[in-house]
């Protein structure tokens, strides 16, 4: 099937649902100063454009953590619209939904290799106080993220965290990087991705990161368990209009680490668990903990080939499948996390480090910010 | 007056071949065959259960359908013809045995798995960790924790969980509708391969207070055998509503084959008939099942999942809803294929919904309330393979439950004759010399090596999915696709169409 605006061409055929879901291979980088350290877009570029071979050209994409510190409390929607009608229905639609502090274009440079980009608008918004008298002010901006996405059409939420954005695209990773100027742009958390998507064409929407409100993800691999995973969140008010395994990842670590309150190391254990061989040998403690996660979070469990670089507003989290069937390397240096999905991109943007390794089978490395930021 | 109803089956016996050692004549428990100077065979009495053709050493007996040709008629086929003989001669219900055999569509059949190409690796399972294992039980909605980093520890208490090793149990068959020594059989088969047998209805024999934790025991509607011991020793507490072969009637053990054993276990006296009500006399409302859940579990102090089991019936998803909400830790759902060892043949052939579109059904109807955690599915009906479990787990079920295919294991031929109390190879009998057939412990490898093969097929069609557990298959529907059915069905199955891709 040929799509040729932003959206998933699924949306777009109205009646017949003739959903697609879009398997795809690909390189993904992520760096972290866990003191908080702002650094400018050109390191992330530099890392992911060392891994051109992993990616065919048709998706890039980058989330940036740390980048509108002085308006660090509202929500920045990073927006792709296909058209003007699309971006009229939005912002009529943000008058009520939102207080619209400020608007602008997000700005681009033409010349790097990006063709056909959709309108890019970025807002900063502000959640109405007598919109939150049933709701969470998260639950709320998240149920407006997921009604823009189903039902306006021509119109996608790139990002929707505060202080951070994602800048994505189709193009070669380091083509999206330039053509949204991220030199510009400083931040604590960088992820990146290159895209390799194996049977359509790619659209401006589902290139990576995916994200919902600050939870980023970058994912080279493919979620076999897609099928259970989405009928678990649906069960719990998530729409999944997309059909990415990627956005079946950013809501699971929604659902269990900010709606159900795990601890993040016992979210990662839901998600990629110790085998029950393994379970088994655990001190009684852990064993029942274990234990306990599989029975209740079983429908969670991310199988198939993947590692993935989970951004949030205080850390990034690096995961790999069960059997590690994707690869993945993580490194420090002095207050600096790095994880890509080759050694190489990390030499590339930091030739000394004080380790480097290569994370274990369904085991997360976590990198979390130890100070508050601005 | 004799029976004007010819012979289903011709018995051939070769006397070139046949040297007269009667051995068939002492197997045949239908009294078929007689010895008058040569093997002779009572065509009229042979019901096809293969025992003299099995055991004859010349080989020197076949049984062929009775080829009396039947005028055509479309409408009037020889079946409904005989039966309507049968009835004219008797007066009474046709009673039959075994489950459905009407050529109604098999969903099963209807569906196929997916497999991994070059995007996604298949895994190899002789080399990689291929994880079966399933707790049955009530699940929270989510976990609770306390304290922080390496301190964390559980807060939330979970409801008690029954752990198999690999997701099929045996069906609910009671002692009386079948032997001492096929339930001996399917408890130490249960306890070997880390499942479950269930007593059904008919109480447990003191032999087998060995293999407590391996047992479901039945609560149904005659209360037969239940005692606070009883409930207590076990596995998991059922309760029967129904069963998938004759929803909404009940059951009628006579009391020829109630015996001294069968006596003591079901505490009635020797000799009468064993009735269980068509309903539960306590039970005209989903609020009396509630508190005959909680009536189960204040007796077993709250340490045994309780299971529903249900028929699958019009209306089976909501009436799973309500079965969930009044408590039942698993519900328990019975296909209109399902076995039994004696209904009416119109109950049997003509109620009930097939299991596929009843799973499907139920297990959506949960998630839509949202409380598809809240109990395990356990469905059965006619599992036949391992690729019936396959593609039942894939639709949303938690485990399944054989009760034929485990016959089929240990000897049965399906002749349907379960109700006569004659089974020839010792399963569905009560006769001494007839239960001396079954060897308990010969029958219990057979049905270790089925569930071990059944075991191994899962774990291939997983490990082609590219998955290695079976949590990632359970409810994951993308991987399964329709082939030959009509978007109604499909739509039920939350299924697409084969070709259709993701």
């Amino acid at each position: 099937m040929k799509c040729e605006g932003l959206m998933n061409p699924s949306k777009k055929d109205g009646y017949h649902w003739v959903l697609q879901r879009i398997p795809s291979g690909c390189a993904i980088s992520g760096i972290i100063s866990e003191e908080g350290r702002r650094i400018d877009g050109r390191v992330i570029i530099k890392s992911i454009a060392c891994m051109h071979d992993r990616s065919n050209g048709l998706g890039g994409g980058f989330a940036a953590y740390g980048i509108y510190p002085k308006r660090k409390d509202q929500y920045a929607f990073h927006m792709m619209f296909d058209n003007m009608e699309a971006k009229e229905a939005t912002e009529e639609f943000f008058k009520d939904v939102f207080n619209v502090d400020k608007d602008e274009p997000i700005p681009i440079h033409r010349e790097n290799g990006v063709s056909n980009p959709p309108i890019l608008w970025r807002y900063f918004l502000e959640v109405p106080e007598n919109k939150l008298e049933f709701l969470s002010e998260r639950d709320y901006a998240m149920k407006i993220v997921m009604r823009i996405n189903s039902e306006i059409e021509g119109a996608f939420v790139a990002s929707s965290g505060k202080n951070m954005g994602a800048f994505k695209g189709v193009g070669y990773p380091e083509d999206i990087g330039k053509f949204y100027k991220l030199e510009d742009y400083s931040a604590y958390i960088w992820t990146a991705h290159g895209r390799f998507p194996t049977n359509t064409p790619g659209w401006w929407g589902g290139a990576h990161p995916f994200t919902l409100l600050d939870w980023s993800v970058v994912h080279n691999g493919e979620i076999s368990s897609y099928g259970i995973n989405k009928r678990y969140l649906e069960m719990f008010g998530y729409r999944l209009e997309l059909r990415t395994d990627t956005e079946v990842i950013a809501y699971l670590f929604d659902l269990l680490v900010r709606k159900h309150k795990l601890p993040m190391d016992r979210a990662v254990m839901a998600l990629a668990s110790p085998f029950w061989k393994d379970i088994d040998r655990m001190e009684p403690g852990q064993k029942k903990i274990a234990t306990a996660i599989r029975q209740v979070y079983g429908s969670t469990l991310l199988n198939g080939p993947f590692s993935i670089i989970l951004g949030h507003s205080t850390g990034m989290i690096g995961l790999n499948d069960r059997i590690k069937l994707r690869p993945m390397t993580a490194a420090r240096k002095d207050d600096m996390l790095y994880m890509a999905s080759e050694e190489s991109a990390i030499r590339e943007i930091a030739p000394d480090l004080d380790e480097i390794w290569s994370p274990k089978a369904g085991t997360a490395v976590i990198g979390t910010l130890k100070a508050e930021v601005e | 007056m004799e029976s004007q109803l010819p012979a289903e089956f011709i018995v051939n016996v070769n006397h070139e071949k046949c040297r007269r050692c009667k051995r068939c004549v002492i197997n045949c428990s239908f009294s078929a065959i007689e010895f008058k100077d040569k093997v002779t065979p009572n065509h009229r009495l042979c019901v096809a259960c293969h025992r003299c053709a099995t055991f004859c050493p010349e080989s020197a007996i076949t049984i062929t359908e009775n080829p009396l040709t039947y005028k055509y008629g479309y409408n009037w086929t020889p079946e409904i013809r005989k039966n309507i003989l049968k009835q004219a001669e008797s007066g009474g219900i046709i009673l039959t045995g075994m489950g459905n055999p009407q050529p109604y569509p098999i969903y099963w059949d209807h569906m196929l798995i997916d497999a991994c190409q070059v995007t996604n690796p298949s895994i190899d399972p002789l080399r990689e960790p291929m994880e079966l294992r399933t707790y049955l039980g009530a699940k929270p909605e989510a976990l609770e924790f306390d304290g922080e980093h390496d301190n964390v520890s559980l807060r939330t208490e979970l409801a008690p969980q029954v752990k198999l090793d690999i997701p099929v149990v045996f069906a609910a068959m009671s002692y009386g509708a079948i032997s001492l020594n096929a339930h001996k059989a399917l408890a130490m088969a249960a306890r070997r391969m880390g499942t479950l047998m269930n007593t059904g209805e008919g109480g447990l024999h003191e032999d087998l207070a060995d293999y407590t934790d391996r047992i479901i025991v039945q609560v149904a509607s005659g209360r037969f055998g239940v005692t606070s011991k009883y409930l207590n020793n076990s596995a998991l507490v059922e309760i029967k509503i129904g069963q998938g072969a004759k929803p909404g009637i009940g059951g009628h053990l006579p009391g020829e084959k109630v015996g001294e054993d069968i006596s003591k276990t079901r505490m009635i006296p020797v000799g009468t008939d064993a009735l269980s009500p068509a309903p539960h006399h306590d039970i005209y409302s989903i609020e009396d099942l509630s508190q005959l859940i909680y009536a189960i579990k204040e007796a077993t102090d709250y340490k045994k999942p309780v299971s529903v089991k249900i028929a699958a019936v019009h209306n089976v998803a909501a009436i799973a809803s309500g079965i969930v909400r009044s408590g039942a830790d698993i519900v328990m759902i019975d296909g209109f294929r399902g076995g039994t060892g004696a209904a009416p043949m119109i109950i049997r052939d003509h109620v009930g919904v097939p299991i596929e579109l009843a799973l499907a059904a139920v297990d959506e109807r949960l998630r839509q309330e949202g409380i598809r955690n809240r109990a395990s599915i356990l469905v059965g009906g006619s599992i036949r393979q391992s690729a019936d479990v396959v593609k039942a787990i894939a639709l949303g079920a938690d485990a399944c439950v054989i009760g034929t295919a485990a016959l089929i294991a240990i000897g049965c031929r399906v002749c349907q004759k379960c109700y006569t109390g004659n089974c020839a190879w010792g399963i569905a009998t009560q006769k001494p010399e007839l239960v001396r057939r079954l060897n308990p412990e010969v029958a219990a490898d057979h049905l270790c090596n089925l569930l071990t093969a059944w075991g191994h097929e899962i774990q291939e069609v997983l490990g082609s999915l590219g998955i290695n557990a079976i949590e990632s298959l359970r409810g994951s529907r993308e991987r399964l696709r329709g082939v030959g059915l009509n978007q109604e069905a499909l739509d039920i199955l939350g299924i697409k169409h084969a070709g259709i891709g993701q």
